[in-house]
């Protein structure tokens, strides 16, 4: 048991903080709350990728660094810290790339890897339907082998990223005779296609970072199948324990907690900072302790997926624990700026860039995206301490 | 960063547990318990011929070179079986205090009888405050030639009923001392208070009792350093401890769950009792993990004021939630004498106020914090 950091590691760790502080003193962009998957920004992720820190942890031949996934956690921890607007490369570089690496051909690998390793596959995740949320399976958008093409045909929504995708991740039926798990399949394709019909859907901020995404008659080739027909829902299964791992199911909003800390020490009530008051100093506290025992079960999910194993319960565990923390994160930082706390980000008045009222608002989908927390509990529950089903 | 044991720490894992599942049924837990001495002479005996008294300490002290993470599983495992005793008081409480600022001649005296199992040691710290703060502090030590005078009340003295030995804190004229104080000696009177874990704390009055200088533990008027020190590792190793406590609860809970049988399927097939389950289970691997980090950091001689704080305040909330749900699933029976679950409910409340609880941690982490 060793909880160390290698002397490497902690002088990555700087590299990347010295990267994102020069940045935000040549003011390229903002550190804001949920930049990872919002703060959509071309050029940056460019940037992040001339570093060479898209695909840090798959293999060399396919052009990445071979590095371990607590580096990767040191990389995303430090794009959260600083709100980093990562959300252009983020999807590719969190779970299609390395599922290509698992499960695609060698062309496809050829083809695909390099492109994302460039920052330039925008993705969009096309899973859920309005008929198939955490039963996934139920889906029914199909895909229909014809020639050298499949033919795709249905709806998705809640696809995150679609509004700035240019390469959609999509699962579909394949075989519409077999038992519901066993008849879909994964594809990954352009979006400039005919047929392909993305709408915008504002969620509860006003943001339009997920969509509907309509499929009408779209050929696609048969070339875009990732991994085995008919296995897709088990690959899925595995990526999705990929999905669930990172650091941005606990520092999605981190940069308002650094906010509201200073908020606390700048701002006076009966004459003296916040900060000095005992029930905020508690509150305060109690969230650092949440988040550093958040932190032990990300970094946990990094140490199983360097011995070589899915996190295959420990992400689900990790991802439950650490947006219910973000969500009393978001909370505490409304009850803490009090009746400012509710001020839009639009409002001059608004204490901490509105952070707070954002926050609190973007933070309800924490729980539900990639698998609601109920979902990650029955995970638990059946995986890893193999209680029955009935 | 890697999170296995080590070969060795697993065959101590295993060791411990065998021994202690094997030695130790509740019903001699509940036999102890009820004894006037609160612990097992032939177990101590056994326990100390295990070498586990010794553990962490240097061999030239009897001991076998172990490490404080090493330990940390020992008293997970002590944790999971509920052993009664001084084993707490007399190695994570004096033991390693001796070890830290003892005289050489103090060590080579002590540790070998404390690894020995030979002599029992305890800290008389808490006083009528029931603070960790050096102004709970009244007990009184007043130096007069080669002796100092220890006059007042200590209150929540563990195993005072059979130490030795105490390590007394007191105040001086111009600071803390820690004096090795021989329990027998005159004007030193003990009453053992009835507590929720059984465990034998005590009340222990010092009536002018005389010490010599010589036996003060480390640098005179200095002590309130070490005993920041003392409570911070015996905050980790409580936390240890709880880790193995609520571990147990868990494991019972969900073979309760698999077992009993409602409305024709076990209970543990409702969606209701697994979320209960997945809770407790996150609330006991956060434990865990924060426990072995500071207990990790503890043995590599870092400094974690601020993650030992975090450990012990989360610890011992999640504790209380864990034996909650633990009791919420196991319905009627898990609250009846004869049920072992009691043995933890009792123990994780105790646990939760010693060494601090989490409003005493949560007002360390906020300084830590720069609040």
């Amino acid at each position: 048991m060793d909880f160390r950091l290698s002397e490497e590691q902690e002088k990555f760790r700087q590299e990347i903080r010295d990267f994102l502080e020069g940045e935000i003193k040549q003011g390229l962009w903002e550190p804001s709350c949920d930049a990872w998957i919002m703060g959509h920004d071309p050029e940056f992720t460019k940037r992040v990728a001339q570093k060479g820190w898209i695909g840090l942890t798959w293999p060399k031949e396919y052009g990445g660094q071979g590095r371990s996934y607590i580096d990767r956690l040191i990389l995303t921890e430090e794009m959260l810290r600083y709100g980093a607007p990562a959300a252009c490369h983020w999807f590719a570089d969190r779970q299609i790339g390395g599922a290509i690496v698992h499960y695609g051909t060698d062309e496809q690998k050829k083809e695909l890897l390099p492109m994302i390793l460039r920052g330039e596959a925008y993705v969009g995740l096309g899973m859920s339907e309005p008929d198939a949320g955490s039963d996934l399976a139920s889906l029914k958008t199909k895909a229909t082998e014809d020639g050298d093409e499949f033919i795709i045909d249905g709806q998705k929504t809640w696809t995150s990223g679609g509004s700035h995708m240019n390469w959609i991740y999509l699962v579909a039926r394949t075989d519409p005779e077999a038992p519901k798990h066993r008849g879909i399949s994964e594809f990954f394709f352009r979006t400039d296609l005919p047929g392909i019909n993305v709408v915008p859907i504002a969620d509860i901020t006003g943001g339009e970072h997920f969509n509907e995404v309509f499929f009408e008659n779209v050929h696609i080739p048969k070339t875009s199948l990732i991994g085995e027909r008919n296995k897709g829902f088990y690959q899925i299964l595995n990526q999705l324990d990929y999905e669930r791992s990172g650091m941005e199911r606990l520092m999605a909003n981190y940069p308002l907690f650094e906010a509201l800390i200073q908020y606390t020490k700048e701002t006076k009530r009966h004459g003296k900072p916040l900060s000095q008051d005992p029930l905020i100093r508690a509150k305060l506290a109690q969230l650092k302790v949440e988040l550093e025992i958040g932190r032990l079960h990300m970094y946990r999910v990094a140490m199983v997926m360097d011995e070589g194993r899915a996190p295959n319960w420990e992400s689900s565990m990790s991802k439950a624990y650490g947006t219910a923390f973000e969500q009393r994160l978001a909370g505490a930082a409304i009850e803490i700026t009090g009746l400012y706390g509710q001020l839009s980000p639009q409002s001059k008045l608004a204490p901490i860039k509105g952070m707070a009222y954002h926050s609190y608002l973007s933070s309800k989908g924490y729980s539900l995206q990639a698998g609601s927390s109920e979902v990650l509990k029955n995970i638990l529950a059946l995986r890893k301490l193999e209680l029955p089903t009935e | 960063m890697q999170l296995a044991l080590s070969e060795e720490q697993e065959m101590l894992r295993t060791m411990a547990r065998d021994f202690l599942s094997d030695k130790l049924p509740k019903t001699a837990v509940k036999e102890i318990e009820e004894s006037e001495a609160g612990y097992s002479p032939e177990l101590w005996k056994e326990m100390a011929g295990l070498g586990w008294m010794g553990l962490a300490f240097p061999e030239k002290y009897g001991g076998s070179d172990m490490s404080f993470l090493d330990l940390a599983i020992l008293l997970e495992e002590m944790g999971r079986a509920c052993l009664p005793g001084p084993y707490f008081s007399s190695v994570v409480l004096s033991g390693f205090t001796i070890l830290d600022i003892g005289s050489e001649e103090q060590k080579a005296e002590h540790l070998p009888k404390i690894a020995s199992g030979e002599k029992i040691f305890t800290l008389a710290l808490t006083e009528a405050s029931a603070s960790y703060d050096a102004d709970g502090i009244e007990t009184k030590a007043s130096a007069e030639g080669d002796n100092y005078t220890i006059s007042g009340t200590k209150l929540f003295v563990p195993d005072a009923n059979v130490a030795d030995y105490m390590l007394v804190v007191a105040k001086t004229d111009k600071g803390f001392n820690i004096f090795i104080v021989d329990a027998k000696s005159a004007g030193i009177n003990h009453t053992v208070l009835k507590t929720i874990a059984e465990d034998k704390l005590c009340e222990v009055v010092f009536d002018k009792v005389k010490v010599p200088k010589a036996n003060i533990l480390g640098e005179p008027d200095k002590g309130w350093a070490e005993v920041e020190k003392i409570i911070q590792r015996g905050a980790v190793a409580k936390c240890c401890e709880m880790v193995g406590c609520i571990q147990q609860a868990l494991d019972m809970t969900v073979e309760y769950a698999k077992d009993r049988k409602q409305y024709g399927r076990p209970i543990g097939s409702f969606q209701v009792i697994q979320h209960y389950c997945a809770d407790m289970a996150t609330d006991v691997d956060g434990t865990r993990l924060s426990a072995y980090k500071v207990a990790w950091m503890l043995s590599e001689g870092l400094p974690c004021t601020q993650e030992v704080a975090i450990a012990k305040a989360w610890a011992g909330e999640a504790c209380q939630r864990v034996m909650a749900l633990a009791h919420q699933i196991h319905g009627a029976i898990g609250v009846t004498i004869d049920h072992d679950l009691q043995y933890y409910t009792r123990r994780a409340k105790a646990a939760e106020v010693s060494f601090g609880d989490a409003s005493f941690y949560r007002e360390v982490v906020a300084k830590e914090m720069g609040l």
